[in-house]
């Protein structure tokens, strides 16, 4: 007798008339292929788990975003935000599609001058600019988006000393009717502050106030917030026209539209609760073609968002490592991955398919990580067929801030693959070793040794 | 262990208990553990005729039954032996 194929017994309560709070049967249609890539082979030949990129995904999320944009504003630029992920070939292909880069830090600068990105196209942002990272960048005529007035005076220092007009925007924090409201960066609207600073640059004389930056908040989820923001920074710009004849080349919305992940507590998912970039691009263009510029002074729009445009094209593939109960009866599935290399499982409840087939039966289960640590809890309620020990999942929508945030903590990071249009496959990370952590360290002489 | 007198099996998986009112779904496995206990097979019976019928192995077996039979038991499905409960006493 031919034996059948085994999959472990589940039961699982029926509850009828009340809301399931494990959501619709969506999440455990299997997904064995990526862009034609057997999750089973990528896993055997990078290890598990494993970070998977489609470049195919980048390029058509770039190119939609583009397309809402410039179909409704004439003058449009964006620049791709390294925090998201500064993976070099990720930020190339962004590059390649035109993006500048937006960076935040003199790390991120270096690694946009080693990509080859021209000066004039680095946006600097961020509160931390060293003394150093402002030469380098007034000498590069890197657009400097200012911070805080100490770092309005240093570089007002800066270009006596270098005989050099720095490039600048000011960042303007303002109340869009979003709680909670960003003002920790930046210049307040509001209260004055955000004037006071547009005085003082251009009263010196020798700084050249080029744009207005603001950066209203993150994963948001109203446009309306944008024609807010977009009219705030508007009226600067008119009144800027006005009291100083002079034009404002660009005004800079910032980034944090939302992506298609699902967060955690949301009654909708995601996909369905998160404005697309047709949405966002009305609200902006709308708020700024009304303002009142003559046409041929219309700003420039520089776009930052990094989440809305890298998510979805990230794949997590892990591992399960084993199944137990947990006191109170749930299922308890421990996976290889955690929150260490999924930050942001965090405030996501991310979209978790099995990677090989099986029936139709399900079960509730809590997904934690491999670490020794309470909190490392990758979902919450998911449900799931009956997985076991070696079953493959794939985890969606993890491309933004992943790979980027990631802790090095007791266990080595992965490798990363990026799959490029024709559906090949290339690394473009190696998987950590104990000599990539250690390398780093030194050990004084009288610790070399020990005797137990 | 042994099932409840009361709880009603359908082919298709369909656990009912009547005494609670609630209501379970089971996987084909499931409803085969189920109806062999119910048929009053004991422990080792139940996962002989498993191992001769799937493609597993016995350790697997032994993890899974064990972790089956004693959600039967957590959600009220099945009862405790009688000799073992007492011999716990």
């Amino acid at each position: 007798m031919k034996k059948m194929q085994y999959e472990r017994p589940v039961i699982q309560r029926l509850n009828t008339g009340i809301m399931n709070k494990f959501g619709t049967r969506t999440e455990y249609a299997p997904v064995t292929h990526i862009e034609g890539n057997a999750v089973k082979e990528l896993i055997e030949k990078y290890g598990s788990p494993l970070f998977v990129i489609s470049e195919k995904t980048i390029r058509n999320t770039y190119r939609e975003a583009n397309r809402s944009f410039n179909t409704r504003y004439p003058k449009v630029q964006f620049a791709w935000s390294y925090k998201t992920n500064y993976l070099s070939a990720v930020c190339n292909v962004f590059h390649q599609e035109g993006s500048w880069a937006e960076v935040v830090s003199g790390f991120e600068y270096e690694k946009a001058i080693r990509h080859g990105v021209p000066g004039n196209k680095i946006i600097f942002n961020g509160p931390d600019k060293t003394e150093a990272e402002l030469r380098t960048a007034i000498e590069n005529g890197s657009p400097i988006h200012i911070d805080h007035l100490d770092e309005l005076y240093l570089i007002k220092e800066l270009s006596g000393e270098m005989k050099k007009r720095p490039k600048v925007a000011i960042r303007v924090n303002m109340d869009t009717g979003i709680y909670p409201m960003w003002d920790r960066f930046g210049f307040n609207y509001e209260n004055g502050q955000a004037w006071d600073a547009i005085n003082k640059i251009m009263l010196s004389n020798t700084i050249d106030l080029i744009g207005l930056h603001c950066h209203i908040g993150t994963f948001m989820l109203a446009p309306s917030a944008y024609a807010v923001a977009a009219s705030k920074l508007c009226d600067l710009a008119m009144g800027i026209k006005k009291k100083f004849n002079k034009n404002i080349h660009y005004l800079d919305l910032g980034g944090g539209f939302a992506s298609k992940n699902t967060l955690k507590g949301s009654y909708l998912q995601g996909v369905d609760a998160s404005p697309g970039f047709d949405q966002f691009a009305e609200a902006i263009s709308t708020a700024i073609l009304n303002a009142g510029f003559v046409e041929d002074e219309l700003p420039l729009l520089l776009l930052e968002t990094g989440r809305a445009m890298i998510d979805e094209a990230g794949y997590l593939l892990g591992t399960v490592i084993s199944n137990k109960r947990l006191s109170d009866g749930r299922r308890a599935t421990i996976m290889d991955f955690g929150v260490n290399i999924l930050f942001t499982s965090f405030w996501y409840d991310h979209k978790i398919s099995p990677a090989q087939e099986f029936s139709q039966y399900t079960e509730d289960a809590v997904l934690y990580g491999p670490l020794c640590m309470n909190i490392d809890v990758v979902r919450e309620h998911v449900t799931l067929p009956p997985l076991k020990r070696d079953d493959q999942v794939v985890v969606h929508t993890v491309g933004a801030y992943n790979m980027t945030q990631w802790m090095q903590f007791i266990a080595l990071r992965p490798a990363i693959v990026l799959i490029d249009c024709d559906d090949k496959v290339h690394q473009i990370r190696k998987r950590e070793t104990v000599e990539s952590i250690v390398k780093e360290e030194m050990m004084p002489d009288y610790l070399k040794s020990f005797k137990l | 262990m042994k099932i409840k007198r009361n709880i009603a099996l359908s082919d298709s998986g369909f656990v009912f208990n009547p005494t609670t009112g609630d209501s379970f779904s089971t996987n084909p496995i499931g409803i085969e553990i189920i109806k062999l206990l119910k048929e009053g097979k004991n422990e080792d019976e139940v996962k002989k005729h498993l191992i001769k019928s799937y493609m597993t192995d016995e350790v697997t077996l032994e993890k899974d039954y064990y972790d089956f039979v004693n959600m039967l038991l957590k959600l009220q499905l099945a009862e405790g032996d009688e000799d073992k409960d007492e011999a716990k006493n």
